[in-house]
């Protein structure tokens, strides 16, 4: 057996699985940084990665290679729209996060089949795409033995998500736009006294977070499964909720617990060809995620704060 | 009389009803634009219901688990604690009692009981970890029973796969005889619906969800700690223990819910792909039902009878089955986001206090 080689497929492998989860921990990121609370990840994902495959379905003909960037846009715009009625519910109209999140979580995995049903003819899914992503192969970097396959012969939208980290990133901290958000999640009330508009700050954050996480759906749906169905998510959007949690609300955090949750996914495709289920059930690998965000929280492996108003209504002029 | 209007035209029943009301208008709308008839839908969705026993008796063994996983939300609400984790504690009940129904030897007026305290055990148990770890180290127990949902579901069928599984069977052997609650002269009246004790069981359950909150010290402490921890423990109550507590009983209900769908209605249990839903509609239910036992059996009659009927929509005007989830999240938004509804409502209210 070549190690290298086995080596060089699980980076790739885990930069693969971890590309939608970056997507949504981010997302969830933006909407919990403003101190609105964001379970909705889960649907979110589900509506992009059925928008990503439709909307690539309808453009794959006159569009050709150019098609699932269009899908990707649509996917985008539909998560930001989706998420609306969520920044409304509980921005606007006060109502309890986790249940409005709860409820789109509920809706997503509904409406999307139940469009594709009308769409496809009462298929549970859509036609297989003929236009997906390709992987890039950066010239030159792709020859570096080991890490040039692991890294840089990668689809798109990895390099993307990656991108996106390192501009959330200076957003946040570098950016009086990035001081504002953090200071509507930790202090709502100081930063309305400052004259912040707590509101549309939220807004906006939680309509990014809709995009974002959305992105994240149609990175799945026209990479991997180049299809839609019910289960083409299957609970990623969790994971990802529980990456952001992992990673301490931080980006770079975000990324790095995406990356090891998709080491996890990984190590289970590579269980599997090397016959290792005989020692680890693949059960095992798929609870560890879960289990480590629950040991994280219960302060076993390092402790995770949350932003000080996080879930808690901000009415303005309040006190 | 006057006593009865009130109770009709009290908040606490009119926002439900209008979220209802809005969450089958959303579908209706949703339908009209698939190109459906949402009138001859939602009409084949009662026919479906009510036309025939079997079909009935099936809706009521659907509305049974809602009714489980309605109280086990509603409780742990009762306390102050949001129990997203009800479908996790639905499926260690089904684990446990499967695992007793099968490897347990016993006349079956010792095993079925046993089989379904086991469900139970194992689910207040499982719900007690969210306790816990809220308890011990504050913990938010929102995102540790969503965690504990996907654990108990891949936890299930490794012990399913590692015990009761034979290689390349995606199911347990049939649970024992002895260990069944099928409810079998009433089945025969229904056309063989698979009927069972568990509904009585679910109902007995509601009166003890009421009698333990209302009529019992404990009760009193469970609801004192949800309406105030700070002055609670200043009473001397220990909110800590009475969290888990919560947690416990609550997670118990849905572990028996989990039982009784093993033991009264399949008689095995198959490897899970995807979680079994009882435990989010639970949440649904329980918001309906304003986190009563009268209103939890309620909502879980009017959820039972939605997603047991959507099979007719379907077959009555072509309508895919989905949509009720469609129906069913708009209703939990609507409830969620009650200033929306009294948006709705508010204008109509006015008009009517003109009118006297």
């Amino acid at each position: 057996m070549d190690w290298g080689v086995v080596l060089s497929n699980l980076l790739h492998d885990t930069i693969v699985f971890s590309t939608a989860l970056i997507f949504a921990a981010l997302g969830g990121m933006y909407s919990e940084r403003s101190g609105v609370v964001n379970i909705a990840l889960e649907g979110m994902m589900v509506i992009g990665a059925f928008t990503g495959a439709v909307v690539t379905y309808f453009a794959q003909d006159t569009f050709g290679g150019l098609a699932p960037w269009i899908g990707f846009l649509g996917a985008c715009i539909a998560g930001a729209i989706f998420a609306a009625p969520h920044a409304v519910a509980s921005i606007t109209f006060r109502a309890d996060q986790v249940v409005s999140g709860v409820a789109l979580n509920f809706l997503a995995v509904g409406l999307s089949v139940y469009l594709t049903k009308i769409i496809f003819h009462g298929a549970g899914q859509t036609t297989t795409l003929q236009q997906v992503f390709g992987k890039w192969h950066i010239p030159l970097l792709s020859d570096i033995p080991i890490l040039g396959h692991a890294i840089f012969e990668g689809y798109p939208t990895s390099y993307i998500a990656f991108a996106l980290v390192a501009f959330s990133w200076y957003l946040l901290f570098k950016t009086s736009f990035g001081l504002r958000l953090r200071a509507v999640g930790e202090h709502p009330r100081a930063a309305d006294t400052v004259g912040i508009n707590v509101k549309r700050m939220r807004y906006t954050a939680v309509l990014i977070s809709g995009a974002l996480a959305a992105m994240g759906g149609a990175t799945i749906s026209l990479t991997t499964t180049s299809n839609f169905s019910h289960n083409t998510v299957s609970g990623q959007g969790f994971i990802a909720l529980a990456a952001l949690i992992f990673g301490k609300w931080h980006p770079m955090g975000a990324m790095g617990a995406a990356l090891f949750f998709g080491v996890a996914q990984a190590i289970k495709s590579l269980v599997q060809i090397f016959g290792l289920t005989k020692y680890v059930p693949t059960e095992v690998i798929f609870m560890l995620p879960y289990v480590l965000t629950i040991l994280v929280l219960a302060g076993v492996v390092g402790r995770s704060s949350a932003p000080a108003a996080l879930g808690k209504v901000y009415e303005t002029g309040s006190r | 009389m006057n006593r009865v209007i009130a109770i009709f035209t009290k908040e606490s029943f009119l926002v439900p009803v209008a979220a209802i009301i809005l969450g089958l208008l959303t579908g209706a709308i949703a339908m009209l634009a698939g190109g459906f008839n949402p009138v001859k839908a939602y009409a084949s969705l009662i026919e479906k219901v009510f036309g025939n026993a079997y079909n009935f008796g099936e809706t009521i063994r659907q509305i049974t688990p809602l009714i489980f996983t309605g109280l086990s939300v509603a409780f742990a609400f009762r306390t102050g604690l949001f129990n997203i984790g009800a479908e996790g504690q639905f499926i260690i009940g089904m684990i446990a009692s499967t695992a007793v129904g099968i490897s347990v030897d016993l006349p079956w007026y010792l095993h079925a009981p046993l089989a379904v305290l086991a469900g139970g055990l194992a689910g207040g148990l499982w719900g007690a970890i969210a306790g816990w770890l809220k308890a011990a180290r504050g913990v938010n127990e929102v995102i540790t029973t969503i965690m504990l949902n996907w654990i108990a579901l891949y936890f299930a069928n490794y012990i399913l796969k590692a015990f009761y599984v034979a290689e390349g069977q995606q199911r347990s052997d049939m649970i024992k005889d002895s260990a069944s609650i099928s409810f079998a002269w009433l089945s025969q009246m229904f056309d063989s619906a698979r009927l069972h004790w568990g509904t009585l069981l679910a109902v007995l359950a509601a009166v003890f969800f009421y009698v333990l909150l209302w009529k019992t010290k404990s009760g009193f402490e469970l609801r004192a700690v949800g309406l105030n921890p700070n002055a609670s423990e200043y009473a001397g109550m220990n909110v800590n223990r009475n969290v888990v507590n919560a947690m416990f009983v609550g997670g118990m209900f849905a572990g028996i819910g989990g039982a009784c769908e093993i033991l009264g209605v399949f008689h095995y249990q198959s490897i899970m792909a995807a979680q079994p839903g009882y435990g989010f509609d639970g949440i649904a239910v329980a918001l309906i039902g304003g986190n009563t036992p009268l209103g939890v059996v309620l909502g879980a009659i009017l959820f039972g009878i939605l997603t047991f009927g959507a099979a007719g929509m379907k077959f009555g005007a072509g309508v895919p089955v989905e949509l009720i989830r469609v129906v069913i999240s708009s209703v939990i938004f609507f409830v969620a986001a009650h200033g929306i509804v009294k948006f709705f409502i508010k204008p109509i209210w006015k008009k009517k206090e003109g009118g006297h």
